[in-house]
């Protein structure tokens, strides 16, 4: 296959990822309620309106505590499965890991239905934040593996021999050693994990409390037209919060690369 | 010389698989020692039971009349020169040679200068403050050594150290490790499946073969005097011609070439039974127009011929025995090469024969 | 060798170290579709729980046509949209891996992976936005004078639910495609072309074949979650465009009867993993048929 074809086409492949997330600050800085062409002339109105929200504001702040909590406890179980695996074989290993990583492959709605089953008709518990926080870490933890694998199996595993055999105990040689080396790796999959958090919307739906999460706040104003600039404003903050992140994340990634002296080869997962 | 290290019975296994086999071994005080074996016969095995990076199965370990059984690595009076070397990335030359310098009780300015002098006996003076990623090979060796050095350890442990580097390299720091030993009388304990980098380097050489070792001797020993077939095929090129024992065992028929006293010839203990002999083909020779053999000689046909510029190899076929001789001539000047299919006479002198079992 | 002998070997701390991710995912994954599968063969007593073990659930999933309907539409959706964002996919992967400069890679990369941290809920509405009666492509054929009236078939059907998802979905099919790409050895294609073999049968009889576990993936990773999205349908689908998850989560949440909603989850479940099975089996038997 020749290269010219194939260029023009990756460019309006390229358009059409692009294309949605365009029309976001063209509506977010429209002086119009309804969501249509002609614009209509420019305002900042909206970012103003979504500021006095009281309760988007609630919903903002439920969501950053659940996307850090997933974050914190996602990355801390992605790192001792990812340390294991890298580590020798035992039986049964390589089908734990895989069962590990099940919800990569799993149906959201699935993990929604058999933890809402679980915590409110087994357990007869309220559903609040940490409801929400449990299944999200079971789903993020999978790509914090993801992460944390390159980072682990781009050491050399006879470095922190190394360190054992210059004096330090095995605790010791893992903080001097191996985890300075994998800190951007744990980085990235933190960010990762938090940014998957804070946007997923179709399990929080189902396991949210009183409190709505953000997506699930956003889904109630999808229904009410006069609020969709405000949608439109708060989807502009979200689009330059998330890839003010992912380049941070991407940036650490490549520090960790660097560190390690390893040619860089690809992206996230 | 009193042993510094002291094996008994050392057992490992993995699961399965029977890594060491009882390993009875002592190593001296000061002296270069080599574990020379092919890939998977246990040599890396034993050089990390020695360092503490594996756990023996059975079997004891005495480092300096010490039992090591429960020390961890950390705590023994071994340093090891990883085969990747493992130079710690993120840090710079200096922090690398001063990693085990952590819990040292001296001062900033005397670890410093402990560091620089470790870097000057390696040969990487002011390199202390390059990033370790991007040094050469043969200057992450350095590294390696140096950081192990520094903590004036009683056994340095070398695994493989130089088989990731190019050819000249590899022989210059050959002679450079033999330098360094000699300077600082650590015992050094080098792993390596090169037969000529051990026998270039060792004071003695265990050959190890499948978790056992195949025999222990200096190098000289190792070459003159092979224990086995395996040793002898291993270590340098060696022609065996199978012969039959006399009653007495006074006398041997090697095929092809006759009956020989066996009183001179080379072995490495009593033998009996089957037996065979070996030549090397360095103490065959092809004799010329007008050159006569000093002791013996047999007639035959070159078969094969191939040509390494200082040397040239032939294949002599002889009449009686089943394999063509190998036999290495050196091409001294005016010396003809010949061609597949010449006559060759070729001297031979019982004295260079090995009597092998089996 | 002992079990204490084992905790002190790496095996053993290796599994030590597994525990805790293990007995999460037991905690709040098994069991709990263990308990889906319980349930689904119960029945809500209006407040209550039936607890009797009884098949009424599933009766009335094969009974009723509305079920059945609703699953065959998600299962041809899926596998709609799986076809277009594999095969829109594909040439993308190829170009990235084959023609972009190494250098480069990771900045495409990044570029196609960005759309996909933006908020899915917005995303989904802003292709309303796009599609709808006053949308961008209705405005822009007015305003080019091309129509007169807006377009009404391009929103809330089932066309627009397969846009919509084949966007949302392609960095899922792009990643795993150019990661097998990447790992084909160059030199396989050089000796292809060398042996006599055009551009062209070489990526058929070469590139293809290996890359194939890269678009097996792909099809994996884009199949299975679009089952189980509710979102898209809901926003786009129209009166005609609802799937069987829109009647897993009425189920649950609106009609509150979580038994039947749990056999609906079970069998749309037990349908995905059966294709994605057969799937894999066949596309096996395919690369042993070539080998």
């Amino acid at each position: 296959m020749r290269g010219a074809p194939l260029r023009v086409y990756a460019i309006l492949y390229l358009l059409f990822l692009y294309a949605p997330i365009a029309l976001l600050p063209l509506f977010a800085f429209n002086d119009a309620t309804i969501i249509a062409f002609p614009l209509s002339g420019f305002t900042t109105h909206w970012f103003t309106d979504l500021v006095a929200n009281a309760a988007l504001r609630q919903a903002v702040g439920n969501s950053l505590f659940i996307a850090a909590m997933t974050a914190i406890f996602a990355t801390l179980l992605g790192l001792c499965a990812a340390r294991a695996g890298a580590m020798a074989r035992f039986p049964g290993k390589g089908g734990i890991i895989g069962f590990v990583m099940l919800p990569l492959v799993l149906p959201e709605i699935i993990v929604a239905v058999s933890l809402l089953i679980v915590l409110r008709q087994v357990l007869g518990l309220n559903l609040n934040n940490w409801t929400v926080i449990s299944a999200h870490v079971l789903i993020c933890t999978p790509f914090s593996i993801a992460i944390l694998n390159g980072a682990f199996q781009n050491l050399d595993p006879s470095i922190e021999e190394a360190a054992m055999d210059l004096g330090e105990s095995r605790f010791s040689a893992f903080r001097l050693v191996t985890l300075p080396l994998v800190m951007p790796g744990i980085i990235s999959s933190m960010l990762i994990a938090f940014t998957i958090s804070l946007d997923e919307f179709i399990i929080a739906f189902f396991l949210t409390g009183a409190n709505p999460t953000m997506p699930v706040y956003i889904w109630g104003l999808l229904r009410f037209p006069a609020q969709l600039p405000v949608v439109m404003a708060l989807g502009t903050i979200l689009v330059a919060l998330s890839v003010t992140l992912l380049i941070i994340a991407e940036l650490f990634r490549r520090r960790g690369l660097a560190r390690a002296g390893i040619k860089d080869t690809g992206g996230f997962l | 010389m009193t042993a510094l290290i002291e094996l008994k019975g050392v057992e490992k296994h993995y699961g399965d698989y029977h890594a060491l086999r009882g390993i009875d071994l002592e190593i001296r005080a000061g002296e270069f020692f080599s574990l020379l074996g092919p890939s998977g016969c246990g040599k890396t095995t034993l050089l990390r039971t020695i360092a503490g990076l594996e756990e023996v199965s059975s079997g004891s370990i005495r480092i300096d009349g010490r039992d090591m059984k429960g020390v961890a690595a950390n705590h023994r009076p071994t340093n090891m020169v990883f085969q990747s070397y493992a130079v710690f990335p993120h840090l710079t030359v200096a922090e690398n040679v001063g990693f085990g310098l952590r819990r040292d009780p001296r001062g900033k300015t005397e670890k410093a200068r402990a560091v620089e002098e470790a870097l000057d006996m390696v040969g990487l003076a002011g390199y202390g403050k390059r990033r370790a990623h991007a040094l050469s090979g043969g200057q992450r060796q350095r590294v390696a050594l140096a950081r192990a050095l520094i903590l004036k350890p009683k056994v340095l442990l070398l695994d493989e150290p130089l088989s990731a580097l190019d050819r000249l390299m590899r022989e210059q720091m050959q002679l450079e490790l033999i330098r360094l030993q000699r300077q600082v009388g650590i015992t050094f304990i080098l792993v390596t499946h090169d037969q000529e980098e051990a026998l270039v380097m060792s004071d003695r050489i265990a050959v190890m073969f499948e978790g056992e070792i195949g025999q222990l001797a200096d190098p000289e020993t190792l070459y003159r005097r092979p224990a086995t077939k395996r040793v002898a095929q291993f270590i340098g090129k060696m022609n065996f011609l199978p012969g039959a024992l006399s009653a007495d065992r006074r006398e041997i028929d090697i095929a092809g070439l006759g009956r020989v006293a066996t009183a001179g010839l080379a072995t490495s203990g009593e033998i009996g039974g089957a037996v065979s002999v070996g030549i090397r083909p360095e103490t065959l020779a092809i004799l010329f127009e007008g050159e006569t053999a000093p002791r013996r000689e047999v007639q035959g046909v070159v078969s094969e011929v191939v040509y390494y510029g200082d040397m040239t190899y032939y294949d002599v076929r002889v009449e009686g025995i089943e394999r063509p001789l190998t036999v290495s001539m050196k091409n001294l000047i005016g010396r003809p090469v010949l061609d597949v299919g010449a006559a060759a006479r070729l001297a031979w002198d019982e004295r260079a024969l090995v009597l092998l079992p089996g | 060798m002992g079990l204490g002998s084992f905790a002190k070997s790496e095996g053993g701390r290796a599994a030590t170290l597994l525990a805790p991710p293990f007995l999460y995912a037991l905690a709040l994954l098994a069991l709990p579709i263990l308990a889906v599968v319980l349930f689904s063969f119960w029945t809500q007593d209006f407040m209550t729980i039936d607890t009797r073990f009884t098949l009424a659930n599933y009766r009335e999933f094969f009974d009723k046509p509305i079920y059945g309907v609703l699953l065959g539409r998600s299962l041809m959706v899926s596998g709609i949209v799986t076809l277009v964002t594999v095969l829109l996919a594909y040439p993308v992967a190829y170009f990235l891996s084959f023609h972009v400069p190494s250098h480069r890679k990771s900045l495409w990369l990044f570029l196609i992976t960005i759309p996909f941290w933006t908020s899915y809920l917005i995303r989904v509405f802003l292709w309303k936005v796009i599609l709808g009666y006053n949308g961008v492509i209705n405005s822009g054929l007015i305003g080019a004078g091309i129509i007169d009236e807006p377009l009404s078939f391009i929103l809330y059907n089932i066309n627009a639910v397969i846009i919509t998802l084949a966007h949302a979905f392609a960095p899922f099919a792009i990643l795993p495609i150019f990661v097998a790409l990447e790992k084909i050895d160059r030199s396989l294609i050089e000796a292809s072309r060398d042996l006599g073999e055009t551009r062209l049968t070489t990526f058929f009889r070469v590139t293809l074949p290996l890359s194939m576990p890269g678009l097996v993936a792909a099809v994996l990773i884009v199949f299975i979650p679009t089952i189980g999205d509710y979102v898209t349908p809901e926003l786009m689908g129209g009166a005609g465009g609802k799937l069987i998850a829109n009647m897993i989560q009425t189920q649950f949440l609106q009609l509150n009867n979580a038994p039947m909603g749990a056999a609906i989850a079970m069998v749309a479940m037990v349908c995905v993993t059966a294709i994605a099975l057969v799937f894999v089996a066949l596309n096996r038997r395919w690369l042993r048929g070539r080998g």
